[in-house]
Order: C-alpha cells, then sequence, then structure tokens
C-alpha cells in the first residue's frame, strides 16, 4: 500500500500536519519498496479558494491507497477524495509521522 | 503545541476583550493571532510595537491597455457584472464591480487585458505588551476577505510558535459563518464560544457552532453578561448540555469591561480581583481542557 | 429612498437601530426593512408580523454532462476560483467556491457544462401594518453573501415604489458584502460605540464610505460608557453625530428577550426622532 501523511516537514520525525487543504508536505511512504517520496504544497498557501481540492488533486498524482491526517479534509477535498477511493484516517494531529504511520499500523487510529 | 480559537457568531459579545485577557493572563506562553482581520482591534489592548509589515496579496484585477484596444466590447458583453462600462468612449474597468473572474482578459482578441495580483492589505508581526508576539492583519477597504488572509495570519503564528517553543497559540477569531471563520477553525485543538443570553446571542452561537461540530473540534462557553438575562442564560446550559459543550464560566454584565478598554487595559488588569479573577479561572480551565 | 444602516464593528447596535426605527417610521409612513446579514440575520428576532411570501433564492453553478466531454481540462484553466476541476474520469465543481462567471461553461469546446440555479439562500417576507420586512438568510454551507444581498436588494427595488422608505440593515464590517450592501444607497447612517473598539472601526466605515463617496451620519449607541473620542473624531471630520442612544442595562435587559424599545423608553424615542428628521432633511434635498 502507498501512504500518504499530511506533514509540517519532510522526515519521520516531522509533525503531523493537522490540516489537510492547506497541509505544508506530502510524506509519501510506499510500504512494497519502502521508498519514501516528499512533495512541498506550501506553495497552496497562495490560494485563496479552494486550497482543499487543489490539494486532493494533487494527491492523486501519487497513486496512494491511504490518507493519514489531523482533522480530516474540509468538505470540498472530502468530495474529491470521495471520488477517488483513497481511504482516510484521521486523528494522528499531535503525533509524528513516524508514530502516526504507527498508530495506523495499530489500529488505533479511526477512519475519517 | 495547542492552537485556541475563540469566536462568538453575533458581535458585541465581548470575544475580542475575553481573548484579550486571556493573551495576557498566559504571557508569554502564547503566541497571539488576530484573524477577526476586517476589524481588527486585538492591538487596541495588546499596544504592539516593533511591527514586521508585509503586504498582502489576493485576487486579480483587469486593466486594459487603451493603446491596444480596438474597442470590439468583447470583454463588457461576457462580464456578469457590468464592471466595464463605456466611459468618454473607451472601456475601462470598475474595480468596485470587479469580480475577478478574468473572463474578459481571455476573450480579449487584442491582448489588451492584463490581469495583476491584488495588495488588499497586510498582514504584521509586532511586539505585545505580554513579552511575546502577536500576527496580525489588516483588510482593506471592499476587499474580499476569503480565508486566505486569515489562514496566512495563522500559519505565521504556527511558525512562530514553533520557533519560540511556544505552549499555546490563541486566536482572536472572525464572526459570521463564512469562508474566514472556517479557516479560523481549521487546525484548532479546542474552540471557545463566546456567547451572551440574548435570543440573537444564542441564535448565532447556534449557527456558528454547527460549523465547530462539522470540523469535530472540542468546544468550551464562557457565557458574557450573564445576569441580564437569567431564563435565557438556561436556555445556553441546555445548549452546551444537549452538545456535550463545557462551560467554561459566566461572566456577569460589567461596566468596568469598557471602562478597562477606554484606558487600553484589559479587564484583568483594570479589574484583578473582580472580573479579572473569574477570567483567571477561565484560563485555567482552558488550558486543562484543550 | 435608501437608506443603510452599517457600522464597522459588529454588536454595536445596528439591528437595534434599524427595528426600532422602521417600527418608529412606520406608525406614519410605508417602510420596507431589509435584513442584509444574510449570514447571521436578526431583525427577525425583533419584529414580528404575517408571513406573506417566501421564496428560494438560486445561484447559477455549472452542471457537467459527460456525453460529449473530451476532459481537455478547458474549464479548470479557466477558473480563477478553484471551483472546477478535472479529476481522472470526471469533472467535479465546487458549488460555494463558484462565481458564476460563466467562463467555464461558455469557452468549453464541447458544450459540456450549462449553468444551472441552485439554491443558496431563502428570503422571506413578512407584513405587519405599514411595515414590510424582507430577511435573507444564507442555507449553511453556504458561503457567499454577497449574491444573496444583490438578489434581496433587487426583490426591494422590484416590489415597492422608490416613493417607500427603504432601510436596508448591513453586515457589520468593511469588505465585500457590506460594499455590495451601501453602494446603491442614497444614505448611509453608521452605528457606534464611544469606546477604543468603536471609534477604531468607525474610522475604517467613514473611509469605506468616503471612497463609495456617500453621505452619512453617526448615530452612537450606548452612550455614557466609553470616553468622547468618538465625538471629537465626527467633530474634527465633519461628520454629523445624528442621534445618540443612552446606555442602560434596561435596553439590554429588552433586548435580550428581542424586544423594542422605544415604547417603553421614551429616551429612545426622542433619539429615533432625530434619525427620523435627519432622514427627512436628505430626502427634501434630494
Amino acid at each position: 500500500m502507498k501512504i500518504l501523511l499530511t506533514a509540517t516537514g519532510t522526515e519521520w520525525d516531522s509533525k503531523i500536519d493537522p490540516r489537510f487543504g492547506r497541509t505544508e508536505f506530502f510524506f509519501i511512504y510506499d510500504e512494497e519498496t519502502e521508498k519514501v517520496e516528499t512533495y512541498d504544497n506550501r506553495a497552496i498557501a497562495n490560494e485563496a479558494h479552494g486550497a482543499g481540492p487543489r490539494t486532493a488533486q494533487k494527491m492523486t498524482e501519487y497513486g496512494v491507497n491511504v490518507l493519514i491526517t489531523g482533522n480530516g479534509p474540509g468538505g470540498n477535498a472530502a468530495s474529491v477524495i470521495t471520488q477517488t477511493g483513497i481511504k482516510v484516517i484521521a486523528g494522528a494531529g499531535n503525533m509524528t509521522v513516524k508514530e502516526a504511520y504507527d498508530a495506523y499500523k495499530r489500529g488505533e487510529l479511526k477512519e475519517f | 503545541m495547542k492552537e485556541i480559537v475563540i469566536i462568538s457568531g453575533k458581535g458585541g459579545t465581548g470575544k475580542t476583550s475575553v481573548t484579550a485577557s486571556l493573551a495576557y493572563l498566559a504571557n508569554k506562553d502564547v503566541i497571539v493571532a488576530d484573524c477577526d482581520v476586517d476589524a481588527a482591534d486585538m492591538h487596541l489592548l495588546m499596544k504592539p510595537i516593533n511591527d514586521r509589515k508585509e503586504d498582502f496579496f489576493s485576487g486579480v484585477l483587469p486593466t486594459i491597455d487603451q493603446n491596444k484596444c480596438i474597442k470590439c466590447g468583447k470583454c463588457a458583453s461576457v462580464c456578469r457584472w457590468d464592471a466595464i462600462p463605456i466611459i468618454d468612449n473607451k472601456y475601462i474597468v470598475q474595480p468596485i464591480d470587479c469580480e475577478g473572474c478574468g473572463y474578459c482578459a481571455r476573450v480579449c482578441p487584442a491582448d489588451a487585458i492584463s490581469m495583476n495580483e491584488q495588495n488588499v492589505g497586510d498582514w504584521i508581526i509586532s511586539d505585545v505588551k505580554t513579552n511575546t508576539k502577536m500576527v496580525h492583519a489588516r483588510l482593506g477597504i471592499g476587499a474580499e476577505n476569503s480565508g486566505k488572509l486569515v489562514a496566512k495570519v495563522k500559519n505565521e503564528a504556527k511558525v512562530l510558535a514553533e520557533k519560540l517553543n511556544k505552549d499555546f497559540i490563541i486566536v482572536d477569531g472572525s464572526p459570521g459563518i463564512g469562508c474566514p471563520v472556517v479557516s479560523s477553525l481549521s487546525g484548532a485543538n479546542l474552540v471557545v464560544l463566546v456567547t451572551e443570553p440574548s435570543v440573537a446571542g444564542i441564535h448565532d452561537v447556534k449557527r456558528v457552532y454547527e460549523l465547530v461540530k462539522k470540523f469535530g473540534i472540542k468546544a468550551g462557553c464562557i457565557i458574557n453578561k450573564a445576569d441580564i438575562n437569567t431564563d435565557k442564560v438556561q436556555e445556553i446550559h441546555q445548549f452546551l448540555k444537549a452538545e456535550d459543550i463545557q462551560l467554561i464560566s459566566e461572566i456577569p454584565y460589567d461596566e468596568n469591561f469598557t471602562k478597562a478598554m477606554t484606558m487600553g487595559q484589559t479587564i484583568v488588569e483594570f479589574d484583578p480581583d473582580g472580573i479579572g479573577r473569574i477570567l483567571v479561572n477561565s484560563w485555567e480551565k482552558i488550558k486543562n481542557i484543550a | 429612498m435608501k437608506i443603510t444602516i452599517a457600522s464597522g464593528k459588529g454588536g454595536t447596535g445596528k439591528t437595534t437601530l434599524s427595528t426600532n426605527l422602521a417600527s418608529l417610521l412606520a406608525e406614519q409612513n410605508a417602510v420596507v426593512l431589509a435584513d442584509l446579514d444574510v449570514e447571521e440575520p436578526n431583525s427577525g428576532l425583533f419584529i414580528s408580523g404575517k408571513k406573506i411570501h417566501a421564496e428560494d433564492k438560486f445561484k447559477m453553478i455549472p452542471e457537467w454532462k459527460k456525453d460529449e466531454c473530451i476532459l481537455c481540462g478547458n474549464c479548470q484553466k479557466v477558473c480563477n476560483f478553484n471551483a472546477i476541476m478535472k479529476l481522472d474520469k470526471m469533472i467535479m465543481v465546487f458549488p460555494e467556491l463558484c462565481h458564476a462567471c460563466y467562463a467555464c461553461s461558455e469557452l468549453c469546446p464541447t458544450k459540456s457544462l450549462t449553468m444551472k440555479p441552485k439554491k443558496m439562500g431563502e428570503l422571506k417576507h413578512y407584513k405587519s401594518g405599514n411595515l414590510d420586512f424582507i430577511e435573507s438568510k444564507l442555507i449553511i454551507g453556504e458561503e457567499q453573501a454577497v449574491p444573496l444581498i444583490s438578489q434581496t436588494i433587487k426583490y426591494v427595488e422590484k416590489n415597492f415604489p422608490s416613493s417607500t422608505t427603504m432601510l436596508f440593515d448591513a453586515p457589520p464590517g468593511t469588505s465585500c458584502p457590506v460594499i455590495e450592501a451601501t453602494k446603491d444607497a442614497d444614505l448611509i447612517i453608521l452605528v457606534t460605540e464611544p469606546t477604543p473598539f468603536g471609534l477604531h472601526d468607525l474610522t475604517l466605515a467613514v473611509e469605506t464610505m468616503r471612497e463609495l463617496k456617500k453621505p452619512h451620519g453617526v448615530v452612537i449607541n450606548r452612550f455614557g460608557i466609553g470616553d468622547a473620542k468618538v465625538e471629537e473624531y465626527c467633530a474634527e471630520n465633519d461628520i454629523p453625530i445624528i442621534a445618540k442612544i443612552p446606555n442602560s442595562r434596561k435596553i439590554a435587559e429588552l433586548y435580550s428577550i428581542g424586544k423594542l424599545l422605544y415604547k417603553e423608553l421614551p429616551e429612545v424615542a426622542v433619539e429615533l426622532e432625530k434619525v427620523i428628521g435627519y432622514i427627512k432633511k436628505h430626502q427634501e434635498s434630494a
């Protein structure tokens, strides 16, 4: 599975970004190849409206299966994500990327 | 680091006065963010100095190069807001009517219309009297208040809070239920609803709480001017109980609030043994719930 | 004549003034009061009347038909508001973000986007004697106030002769919705309170009215608290202070239960008469 976590940095010990639409970085982990990819989403700050859908659209370019985030996507982003079939996991707000991933694997985080 | 956002739905309930008081009590443990960018007032109590100001850009405005214009009128014909009238035999964009959609620029056959980013305000980082920093902003007249400037203020506050290792961000939120409020709320760990026991106050806090609920954020409530109507206070209690919102405190109607504001002080500074005491307890409670 | 009641700051008493003023005026003349604070309209809490009409209000949104669509993505390209997006095999529209500029629809090479009406709010029309009261409210989730404000003003213009006194209760602040609510008014009444917050926000509101070149006067509410700086500011800037509604706990109590003030409090009636006088003076000179 390919997992995308919304993050404030590009390392395993970076904190999770609780937001989806205006998240600073994508931290993408491919469980099969064990490779990490990151994407700098900070240019999204220039968008007045529609940050959520834009970020969701960007996410679809990475072929991810699971999204792990803090608060969960807002309404508009959520409608885009529903179309993609990506599973959304929320509740990772106060964790690091590593902690969030481990919690998800242990089944401790809730589906949004 | 926890984010505490204070909103009210309705204006005039005392949201900013309460926020400033909590910021005063929190002193250097917090970064303060004034997200009420349409009518920012926190600075009147926080006394910011050493402003570091940056321009804020949002939206675009078209300009017609009269030298290139062939006066075909295509721009005016596609504009849904009649924002390009003919004045003195020239097509001139009226900024106040322009919605910024860019359609005119796309259809101009002479490539005579350029879209320019608009400087609609400033965002500012200042030192405040409570030994910490405040991020605030001012939106220009007639500017569209989207979530963008609010998001900018919050983001800068977050960056600062992380850099300076602060425990909390306290946010003076936007009024209403639209985009700026949504932007004020996203990322919050705790929402504090400041309301008053009046039909209008209750009506508006319920309406804004629907948004808070949608985001699944924990909420607490401060009832200001609590003794003007005991029946309405009961109504609020019922609402809080039904929605599992914690009652943080009740503040009686007190003219000291205004006297304090007039002196440029928070109520905690002005009346430490009276209302100030209630706010001290409120802040302790808020720190625990967040 | 169109009179808009506005303020920089929320909670200064716009709705208190507009509802009491409308009711008092209606004792003698035909008045229509429209609440343009469409995100949080409150005037209806103070005015009663028989509902004589209600209508849903719509804005136009593009609707996608997949049959002829070639997924070229031009729609996303021409939208300045991120309101339409090309996903893998479909086009998705975000109605709350759409400003109805029609660009995506009109520039679509296969005519796969048709503009269709979508409900964004409700307008309700009440009547009580000489007073007609119009209240418009956005449905939850709908974020743009401007289209509903604009349509409400048009409703009033269409349904009432220009000889009617039209009062518009504007939203607070100085951004787009306020501009929409004030740009076609003949006269603006700014409500403030004599405190630092009130003064600060009043200066923003005055700046706005000057930019729009609208004649304006100030009503000071909760007069007696705070300080004299608002009065000084008005004097320095040649802004007429039309009335001063006194600060009183009794007013706060009546307000809290949704009651009008002037019948029980003669001192309020006196101040309202001054506002009426100011309006009449403008009507005559117009």
